[in-house]
């Protein structure tokens, strides 16, 4: 529990610590997007030819579609021209050889992001895949768990070393024809994270992957695969953080999971990507897809997201329940204040006999933020006995801001049981009395309030991320109220 | 220790308080009687100093210095505490961690060292023996589903674990069966000593049958009307506050 010194002033003067631009020099792509653009890109990455027909194809179709514009959400177009669609560190170029050649300057950021990148932390236990704009410029612990048989690498890497499974299972779960952003990225996708977990192994460590975008004007564009085989085990935790500029910055990546029989994936995520300033100038645009698919018998798919940043989030990572007794989960705490928008949430498909989910979504809206949930529920005519249950909470914090919820159940198996509870709730002036005529700060009453209201989610957090996103969360929120 | 002096307050332009006036020295307990709408709760909210009440003229003055100028949780580290009417419910806050955190805020502002989980766990189970506060109860979260009882309960605990100088107690027995009413009682009569003074506001007679106050105050139409000793709590279980009220009138 936060019990704070920390200034007001200066949480409410910039708020968002992780701001800073790395000075380094970049191999930057002229922004612009054709043909010969995918071409560079594969060619920088020296791509088998499968692999640029793929994304050749994946372009070809994203031109003949249009720019979702259901999400309850208002930007402008993006202009699809004006961005870099791939910006790399010159020191990148050739590849380092060991952790030890990567760039001091890169190397810095990473220690002033708190992130892990050398092995000597290893007390942390968790091995790190680091993306910086466009490539990935290290991956802890490889050695390690390669002597379990898991494999970490970046997904660059992997479509060399390992082709044959990322053939089979690239686009399997999110097919480039998905939709808008999950085409373009198909298209585009510069880098990401590569994990095999094989039959029968828990992976002794937590897998995680940090993002950062530092060139400005490019848009980053990653894609995660991770393969869980039969009666395997992994925990996988994603962040991200940009600096701050004046202009928008487009984030679309793609997540598939592949979890097999009796497999369990673990998916956490705590996004701070740069939210824009007060009045709503700059931060990221955050067009995600993710998916998960059960695909064998007993499997299990987590999602927990705690989503503080971006100017806007687009996002619904789903669970595709394939396999009988599957199970889908999804956690979420999702902030908008100042000017942010999130219109996020979950589809939970019910295909196989036995299925179940949980969804657990938290919306906190503060200052002048737009909270959406939008969530889907199928159950498949096939899928007897599946079971859901939905739970949508929604804090409201000043009167400015919005809380919205678009819940929507397709149920084609009478055998069904569904469960749907939501809730709206203010932070009380009474709540905040209470707390501050027992002492209580302000700050640390509504940072108190918030976290109990959270707790549910947190909960699921593996625990060192659970102590981040709750400090998180209260400068997050900090200058919020009043 | 606490001197009001001719207090005006207003709520949306609505007169509540018109020119209250009370003394309470340290070591005293004082009763503060009345019919709804009297303006018992304004007083109470006023001394913690809750948002949306205007004071517009008279003064209050607490160890010396002016009591209105402090913040609601400036007046809870020196001292000021006040049991609720309606204590609210922080859904998902753990009663324990809020209580804790509540104790060491207080310790803080005082200069002295926050309390560790071990020890604070110590002393919030001695205490809440202490008021008979199931133990279960820490677990959850605050007040969230307490039945009215154990949400009055709660606030005695947090009363007895932060040993306020003043304390308020705003209608704490209302609502409160028999054997409840004896278990906040006791928590005040222990709470009872030289350097303390109490304020319980009450709208029955019963509960001061357990804690027999040094002073009854009669507050009517935002004025103490009537000051006197215990005694006058029994003529009003008598009588009622209709001959007080018809004297007022003529």
């Amino acid at each position: 529990m936060q019990t704070g010194n920390s200034s007001i002033d200066e949480l409410l003067d910039g708020g968002y610590e992780y701001g800073f631009v790395t000075d380094v020099v970049s191999d930057t792509l002229p922004p612009g997007l054709d043909e010969s653009t995918i071409k560079a890109i594969s060619a920088k990455k020296n791509e088998p030819e499968w692999l640029l027909q793929w994304r050749i194809q994946a372009y070809r179709h994203w031109l003949t579609m249009d720019e979702p514009e259901w999400a309850h959400i208002a930007k402008p177009k993006i202009d699809f021209q004006s961005i870099s669609y791939y910006s790399a560190p010159s020191s990148m170029k050739e590849a380092p050889e060991s952790l030890d050649d990567i760039d001091p300057e890169i190397r810095k950021t990473y220690d002033k992001l708190g992130i892990p990148i050398e092995e000597q932390m290893a007390l942390a236990g968790i091995a790190v895949d680091a993306v910086f704009d466009s490539v990935s410029v290290a991956t802890t612990f490889r050695e390690k768990l390669a002597e379990s048989g898991v494999i970490f690498t970046s997904i660059s890497e992997a479509v060399h070393d390992h082709p044959d499974l990322v053939k089979d299972y690239l686009g399997s779960v999110v097919s480039y024809r998905d939709n808008f952003f999950a085409c373009l990225n198909a298209a585009v996708f510069s880098d990401g994270t590569f994990v095999y977990i094989p039959k029968g192994v828990k992976c002794p460590m937590e897998l995680s992957t940090y993002f950062r975008i530092n060139e400005r004007n490019t848009g980053q564009f990653e894609r995660t695969l991770i393969i869980a085989e039969e009666e395997s085990q992994v925990s996988y935790l994603e962040g991200c953080t940009a600096p701050m500029r004046d202009e928008n910055q487009l984030h679309a990546a793609v997540v598939e999971l592949v979890a097999k029989t009796d497999a369990t994936i673990k998916y956490s995520t705590v996004q701070n990507w740069y939210p824009g300033d007060d009045q709503g100038k700059g931060g990221i645009y955050n067009f995600v897809t993710k998916r998960g698919d059960c695909r064998g018998d007993r499997s299990r798919i987590s999602w927990t997201q705690v989503e503080t940043g971006s100017a806007i989030t687009w996002k619904y990572p789903s669970c595709i329940l394939r396999g009988d007794n599957s199970v889908g989960e999804f956690y979420s705490v999702a902030v908008a204040r100042g000017m942010q928008q999130a219109d996020t949430g979950t589809k939970m498909i019910h295909m196989g006999k036995n299925t179940s989910s949980t969804i657990v979504s938290k919306g906190i809206s503060a200052g002048q933020g737009q909270n959406t949930y939008r969530g889907l529920v199928r159950i498949a005519q096939a899928a007897e006995n599946a079971r859901n249950h939905t739970q949508c909470d929604s804090l409201l914090i000043g009167d400015k801001c919005g809380a919205h919820t678009f819940p929507y159940i397709e149920n084609r198996n009478p055998t069904a049981k569904l469960e749907h509870e939501a809730t709206t709730s203010k932070i009380g002036e009474d709540q905040l009395f209470y707390c501050r005529q027992r002492g209580l700060s302000e700050e640390d009453a509504v940072s108190m309030i918030v976290n109990g209201f959270c707790k549910e989610v947190f909960n699921e957090l593996p625990m060192e991320f659970a102590v981040e996103a709750q400090k998180l969360l209260s400068v997050t929120l900090e200058g919020a109220v009043g | 220790m606490l001197t009001i002096n001719d207090l005006k307050v207003s709520v949306e332009d609505k007169d509540i308080l018109k020119g209250l006036s009370l003394q309470v020295n340290a070591g005293e307990v004082h009763a503060i009687m009345g019919p709804n709408g009297s303006g018992k709760s304004t007083l109470s909210h006023v001394l913690a100093g809750k948002d949306g009440y205007q004071v517009t003229s008279g003064s209050i003055t607490y160890n010396g210095s002016d009591l209105l100028d402090l913040e609601t949780e400036q007046r809870a580290h020196q001292g000021i505490f006040l049991a609720m009417q309606y204590p609210v419910e922080l859904p998902g806050v753990n009663n324990m961690v809020f209580l804790r955190e509540s104790y060491n805020a207080i310790r803080k502002s005082r200069g002295e060292d926050e309390l560790d989980s071990p020890a604070f766990i110590k002393l919030i189970r001695e205490k809440a023996d202490q008021v008979k506060l199931p133990g279960k109860l820490l677990k959850r979260s605050v007040n969230s589903g307490f039945s009215g009882g154990e949400k009055k309960r709660n606030e005695i605990l947090q009363m007895a674990l932060l040993e306020p100088s003043l304390a308020i107690l705003d209608e704490t027995d209302s609502g409160l069966d028999i054997d409840a009413l004896r278990i906040v009682a006791d928590g005040v009569n222990q709470l009872r000593s030289e350097d303390r003074a109490m304020i319980v506001v009450t709208h029955y007679q019963r509960l001061l049958d357990y804690i027999k106050p040094d002073v009854v105050h009669v507050l009517a139409d935002g004025k103490i009307i009537k000051t006197g000793d215990f005694s006058l709590a029994r003529e009003l279980e008598d009588k009622g506050y209709g001959w007080l009220l018809d004297g007022e009138a003529a």
